[in-house]
Formats: structure tokens, sequence, C-alpha cells
């Protein structure tokens, strides 16, 4: 084991443009768009044949098929059959929580190069069988003679037939995540006008990008899809202010299909390795791997707000690295919603919220808006669960090195479970 | 119902309804079988020198003479004089009229060529060697000289069984006079299956500054070949004929295609580049992935530029945009990256030695209705080729500049026209059937072979003799 870490550096990413729910991916699989995505890395950077030192992606919609997923998708790649895999999951934590774990490997030196990202289908969701059915169908399958297979089949009953929907709700609440994050825009004080604008800046930001060619060495076209699907240049903050609200209830209801993250299809991944790895492909490295910290909050008692983790897990990565929010050159918040990084950010700064819950004596601080999601972020390029995560890492990483050595990112992924997922990347 | 033609082609009763059948081409870097019969009229030796050179078997070529010629009885009882017969098929005939300057040395040609029309096994080989009409000298020299351009084109339309006939006008009556060494690679290139798609054409080799580089199977082996709109068609056919042959490919497409893109680059091991062609920054940015990927040293040995677009509409139609859109992508575009790829010390820039080599079209050479966007930018490209291979510093470089024109080529796109269209254009051409993205690749291949370094400002029809633009 070697003393002193090693840096782990971000090459480059990959991903396909996302895809709205039930659109150009309807009938994509989650390893269909993971191996494309892959495969598309390879091209990139010609490693076509080559082992890494591992790939670790994950879904979180995931069918009973896609075990082992990601080393189902290596197999169908271009990489050699011999690169290691696994899955990971931590909702929309899943793409940078692989991101962190390759880092990690690299650092101490168990890998020299990985792969890390995810995918996720919001249209190829799988669909379970009510437990009625499932439990008549393991009796039959059970059964050793055709009689005792007749009768366990019998027990079937119509209302058995029914399935199990999926749902985007947190199991302990039985509240859809709009459903939570309206209590918490509504108790920050989230207005209307902010989200929508946040909205607007979004796509207008992304459209820009696509423009500007700030993708074409990020993403790879699929199925006929060579922009995210769910981008609107056009739209505007008039445009947002007709839509009508879908979380929350009543009079103070804010949040709308708009100025939400839009269910999304897709697949993202990050390439990464050691300086020596680097060198020996001759590829720059375009940004170091710096820290990484996870927070949870406990939603269930209603102590914290479903999605408020991140503000706890930015502070103590902070405080851990003896960085302010001044040092950060790129802030990449997740657009769960736009409420989200509203509240999160008025949550920084706010005197009581850092006093009373982070112990601090003053304010963490504004974010300056001006270096937040610069590119655009989910609201307007969609969010594949897992595949958020690599999407922003890769951005980020292309936008450090743009600015240049010593420039600073700093990702903030909020997730299901009260969770959140928080990243440090330095320019190279 | 799409293939019609196919099914009345493969029935056996259709040879019999007399049907055009069309021959399975011998494709590769393959040899004609048979031995290659080597002829001259009027006494020139440079064929022969260099098909000793290339190694080949050769025999002396048949000759119809009167005195020659046999008596032959066909069953109902009528009898005829034939020319002499070669004992078995030959593979080729290589006929050297270099030296040609009168009526009686094209007499010479007839005699030697009428042999060879039945003897020619399948996808057998006629190549005439002749000089630049305009350098013969006297009038009945140059007329001479022209004049085996009509016969050749004559007898491509007449050779069957995927037989083809081409010409290649060398200098020898110049300062310069054109090598049997610098011969070689066009003269191997017209033999083997690689032409299986070009007869009928005129062909010039020069002469180079440098001694060329010997032949090779693989001779792009260690070198780096940029080709765009590599994703798909022809150009995914010009990457992997690239990468059997040695060569590092830098495959070039829009982002758009990045899929295909990306399945072409990981099959041949080589690196996939999302870009824009029209894009301000997109020579540098080739230069850039060269320079990056193999090192500031590295440098490109040859660029493709196979990208290209259509937007047909009648003239009567065509606005600013329309027309403007077809021609900065498949001319301004190759324009520009040329210009930057040239910079004598760009890292990543075209090598001493390189190729560059365009994609032109028969609709550039005759039009096409509906065309007429194309038909400038693909005409303007051979006017590029000519330009650029007439430029004494990139001679001086021994840098080439050559475009290949594709006539009817089996792809995604083709596929995708009317039947009736189709089967017309697979038709009418001598070879009675549409090319292959490979048929285009190897011509591309042989231009930007390192041992093609006296051939340059050439333009060559890969359409199978095609009556279209002749």
């Amino acid at each position: 084991m070697p003393d002193q870490l090693t840096d782990a550096v971000i090459l480059g990413g990959n991903r396909i443009p996302f895809g709205k729910s039930g659109g150009a991916y309807a009938t994509a699989s989650n390893q269909a768009m993971l191996t494309a995505a892959l495969d598309g890395l390879i091209a990139r950077f010609g490693i076509a044949g080559e082992r890494v030192g591992e790939v670790a992606a994950g879904a979180v919609l995931k069918h009973a098929r896609d075990f082992n997923l990601t080393r189902e998708a290596v197999l169908g790649s271009a990489l050699a059959a011999t690169t290691p895999a696994y899955d990971l999951q931590q909702a929309c934590g899943t793409g940078l929580e692989t991101v962190i774990q390759v880092a990690n490997k690299i650092r101490l030196g168990q890998v020299d190069s990985g792969i890390a990202g995810g995918v996720d289908s919001a249209s190829d969701a799988p669909i379970a069988v009510g437990e009625g059915l499932r439990k008549a169908l393991l009796g039959a399958s059970r059964a050793r003679t055709p009689l005792a297979r007749a009768k366990a089949l019998a027990a079937i009953r119509p209302g058995d037939l029914a399935p199990e929907t999926p749902r985007n709700a947190e199991p302990r609440t039985g509240l859809s995540m709009g459903e939570h994050q309206a209590l918490t825009a509504k108790e920050w004080g989230i207005t209307r006008e902010a989200q929508d604008e946040l909205a607007a800046a979004s796509h207008h930001r992304l459209a820009a990008a696509w423009d500007a060619g700030f993708f074409d060495d990020l993403a790879t076209g699929f199925l006929r899809l060579s922009r995210d699907e769910g981008l609107r240049p056009d739209t505007s903050v008039d445009k947002l202010a007709k839509l009508s609200p879908v979380f929350g209830k009543g009079e103070g209801a804010t949040m709308t299909a708009g100025n939400s993250t839009p269910l999304s299809d897709g697949a993202a991944l990050v390439l990464l390795g050691n300086q020596e790895w680097a060198a020996e492909h001759r590829l720059p490295a375009l940004a170091r791997f710096v820290d990484a910290e996870v927070a949870a909050v406990d939603y269930v008692s209603g102590d914290e707000g479903l999605l408020m983790a991140p503000a706890y897990a930015v502070p103590r990565l902070l405080a851990r690295q003896g960085l302010t929010l001044d040092d950060i050159d790129r802030f990449e918040i997740h657009e769960a919603f736009a409420s989200t990084v509203l509240a999160t950010m008025a949550a920084w700064e706010s005197e009581g919220f850092c006093r009373d819950r982070l112990g601090l004596d003053a304010p963490l601080g504004a974010v300056d808006r001006s270096r937040l999601n610069v590119n655009g972020s989910s609201l307007a390029a969609g969010h594949p669960f897992a595949a958020t995560g690599g999407r922003i890492v890769a951005s980020l990483a292309k936008m450090l090195h743009e600015l240049g050595p010593g420039s600073r990112g700093l990702i903030s992924i909020c997730a299901a479970g009260g969770q959140g997922v928080v990243a440090i990347l330095e320019g190279c | 119902m799409a293939d019609l033609m196919q099914l009345l082609t493969t029935n056996p009763l259709a040879k019999q309804l007399g049907v055009p059948q069309a021959t399975r081409l011998r494709r590769g870097r393959e040899l004609p079988s048979g031995p290659v019969a080597v002829g001259t009229a009027g006494g020139g030796t440079l064929a022969r020198r260099a098909l000793d050179l290339l190694g080949v078997p050769v025999r002396d070529a048949l000759l119809d003479r009167p005195e020659t010629r046999v008596t032959e009885t066909s069953d109902d009882g009528r009898s005829r004089e034939v020319p002499e017969a070669y004992p078995g098929r030959i593979g080729a005939l290589v006929l050297d009229a270099t030296s040609a300057t009168s009526l009686a040395d094209l007499e010479h040609v007839r005699g030697l060529l009428r042999p060879a029309m039945k003897g020619l096994e399948s996808s057998g080989r006629v190549v005439v060697l002749g000089v630049e009409p305009e350098t013969a000298g006297a009038p009945t020299a140059v007329a001479t000289q022209q004049a085996l351009e009509g016969i050749v084109r004559s007898v491509g339309k007449e050779l069957r069984g995927g037989a083809t006939a081409n010409l290649v006008r060398v200098d020898l009556l110049t300062a310069e006079p054109t090598t049997a060494q610098e011969l070689t690679s066009t003269l191997s290139f017209l033999l083997e299956g690689r032409s299986a798609y070009v007869s009928g054409q005129v062909l010039h080799v020069g002469h180079a500054a440098e001694d060329p580089q010997p032949l090779s199977d693989r001779p792009y082996e260690g070198r780096i070949v940029v080709v765009t709109g590599a994703g798909r068609g022809i150009g995914a056919g010009i990457a992997r004929t690239f990468a059997r042959d040695g060569a590092l490919v830098v495959a070039v497409d829009v982002p758009a295609g990045g899929q295909g893109l990306a399945e072409v680059a990981n099959s041949i091991g080589g690196t996939a580049l999302q870009l824009d062609i029209t894009a301000p920054d997109a020579g540098a940015r080739i230069a850039g992935h060269v320079a990056q990927r193999f090192g500031e040293a590295a440098r490109i040995h040859a660029i493709v530029h196979n990208a290209g677009i259509t937007r047909d509409r009648l003239l009567a139609n065509t606005d600013e945009q329309w027309w403007g859109s077809v021609l900065d992508v498949n001319l301004g575009a190759q324009i520009r990256i040329n210009s930057v790829l040239l910079e004598a010390d760009r890292p990543g820039g075209l090598d001493d030695g390189g190729r560059i080599i365009g994609v032109a079209s028969t609709s550039g050479i005759a039009g096409n209705r509906g065309q007429a966007n194309y038909a400038a930018s693909k005409a303007g490209v051979i006017g590029l080729v000519r330009a650029m291979g007439a430029d004494p510093r990139l001679a001086e470089r021994g840098i080439t500049v050559n475009a290949v024109a594709p006539g009817f080529i089996e792809t995604e796109m083709t596929g995708k026209m009317p039947v009736a269209t189709r089967e017309v254009a697979r038709r009418i051409n001598s070879l009675q059937q549409g090319g292959t993205p490979v048929d285009v690749a190897e011509a591309i291949g042989y231009f930007a072979d390192p041992s093609s370094a006296a051939v340059t400002g050439e333009v060559l029809r890969v359409c199978g003799q095609s009556q279209i633009g002749a």
C-alpha cells in the first residue's frame, strides 16, 4: 500500500443525449443504453480491445434481468472482456458515487484506470407482479407434480393479475419526491418566479452549449437523438409562468412541470485514470478528483426536507478542504427541481440554518449565480437518475480544464432517501 | 418487391431471357489468376519493366494478323477465320503504346486487343499505356495517342464478365519522364481486384521529386489517416479499408452520427472525433486531436475528405441557404481544413509526402437535374484537386492531391432510392451492377499509397464506366 495517495484524474466522458420518458429511447433497455454510452467512450479515447481497471455503474430503476448490468454492458462493448465491472446504487447519487469509488481505488493504487457512471430508463421501467400472483407462480415452480402445479396456479385470483405499478414515492412517507420538495419550497419561501427564472436559464444555457459544440466530445448520438430531447431552447419565463402547479396544494403551490425535472432515459460515463495511465494513452487530464462527502437527513420524521442533504454535505466537505464558497469557480447543483437548488442556496445564506443545523458561527455564504450551472443542468437536459452524476462530472471537468489549472468545481447531488452526494474537482 | 430485378437476374430463366447478368467481381489485393500478357505497339518497354518490378508472371501477347488466323467451323457447317486463341484464359493484357505514333501502330493495338477480347478470364484486365497526347509531337502522333482513349473507352463497354479496360498516360517525352518504379503502384492497382469497379478511365502518372516507396500490402502501417464522414456508408468503407492496410484511423463525423462513428472506430481500433467539418476551428481540432493522441511530432499521412451532404431541389427553387450549405460542407470545409493542415509547422498537420484525397461525384461531371448545388460542389472538388495537384509548393513537399468520383455505390442511402431509379442506375454501366463502398475506398487507398508519389491532380471515376457523366 502506498504511503501517499496517487492523483485520480478525469480524462473525459461520454453520454448519450438524454431522452424524454416514452420518447426516443422508449424501447431501449438499460443495458442497450449503457453499452452505447460505453462504446462511444471507447471510440472517443481509442481504447477498443483494452482492459481498464474497472467499470462501475448502476441504475436506479432496475429489472430483475439487469443483475450484473454493468458487467453485461462491458461484455457487449468493445472493451476487453477481461475488464471487471460492478453495479452500485445510491438513487440519484449513483453516478457520482461510482466516480468516487473509482477515483478512490485509483488514489489507493488499486487500479490505474476506470470508467464510472450510470444509466436509467423511466420508459422501460420494471413492472412487478402483485404479491398474490408472485406467490402463486413461485409455488408452481416449486411443485413437483402436474397436479400440485395446477393447484398452486388455481390459487390465482383475478385481482392478483393487476401489476404493481412503479411509483415515484418514498416508501416511508408515501409522498412523491415532488410532494416532499413542495414542502421544502414552501418552508424556504421559494417563489414561483425564481424557480421559473432558474428553469428558463437552464434551457437557454444548455441550448447555447450544444450550439457552441461544447458537447461534441461529451456526447454521442444514439437512436436518432443527437441532442437532449427535453431541451426547449425557446422557452421563457413568460411561457413557464403559464403552467399550472403539479406539486403542492392550494395557493402556495409553485412547482410546475416546467420547473421540475422531467422523468428521462439516458446513460453517462466518465473515464478516470492516474497520471501515468493518462500519459501512456496521451490523454490530457481535465480535472483532478479532490474529495467527496455524503450526508443524509432525517426526512421521515419531518425534521428536514427530503432533498436537503447536500446542504449538510457541502459545508462539511468545504471545511475539510479549508475552502469557502468563494473559492469555487463552478457550481454544479443538480436541478432535481428548481426549488431544490434555490432552497439549498437559501439554507447556506441563512444565519439560523447555518447556526442551528450546521453549527457554524456565520452563514456559509452566497453562491455566485454567474458560476452556477453555466451550461445548463437537469431541468433542461433531463435526469435519468443514475446517469446524472456522469453527465455532471464530465461536463464540469471539461469546464475546469478550459478555466485552467487550479480552478475549482463543486458538485452537489441530492438523492432519494434523504441523501446528498457532493464532490470537489480541480482543473488541470 | 424491392428486388424484382434481383429475382429476375437470379432466376435460371432470366439468362435465357436475355436479362443482363452481373458478374461477381474479383476484389481486394488479388492479382488475376491467369498470366498477364504483355504486348507493345511501337516498341515501348516501360510496361514490361514495370511488370518485372511487380514480379508478376507474364507471357507475350498474341497478335492477330491475317497469317495467324485459324479456320473455325461451326455446327451448321459454316466456317470463318478467327484469331489465334490463348491456350488458357489470360488474366490481363497490358499493352504498351507509349511509342505509338502512327495509324500503323494503331493497327498493332487492334491486333493485340482482338485475341484478348475473348481470351480474358472473369474480372480480367486490359491496361493500355500511352503518353499525354499534347507531348507526342507531330499531329499524327498526337492523333494516335488520342485515339487510344477512344479505343479503351469502347473496349471497356464491350468487355463482359467483370473485365475492365483502362488507359494510363505517362510522361516519357517531357523533361521528367515517368520511371517504371513510379508506374508500379498504378499498374498493380489496375491489375488487382482493388480496381474492380474502375473501367473506361484515363489516369496520368507523372514524375515525383523523390523515388516512391516500394509497394507493400500494408502501406499505411503506423501511418495516421483521417477520414471524414466515417460513420457510415462509403466513409465507413474507407475507414475499414485503411485499417485493413495498417493505418491508424482517425474517424471523423458529425456528433449526430456518433453511434455509427463509434461502431466503426471501435471495430478498427481507431479513434472517433466528433466534429462539424464546417466549424471554423475544424482543421485545428483535427490537427490537435492527432498531436494529442499520437504526440506532438506525429503528422497525418493522408486526409480523405469524404463527408458530404445533398440538398436536392430544382435551381428555380434554390435560395442562398439551400445552395450554400451544400457548397460549404462539400467544398468550403475541405479548402479551410486543407489550409490548416498544410501549415508547415502545425503539430498534427499533414506530413511531407502526405496525401489529400477529395471525394467528387459523377454528378459533378455530368450534372444532375435538381442537383446544381451538389454538382457545383463536386465539380469544385475536381477543380481544387487539379489546381493543388499542379502547385509546385506541394510537389516540393511530396504532397499529392487527388480525387475519386464515385458513381452508383450500394449504400444505405442508395438503398432508399425508388426501385426503378435504383435498378436503372445499377444497370447503366459497363459492369452492369452497383459498386460497393470498398471499391471507392480501394481507389482512395491507391492515391494515398506512399508508392503513388507520381500521381497527383487526378480525378478517378469509380463508376463501372457509367453512362452518366461519361
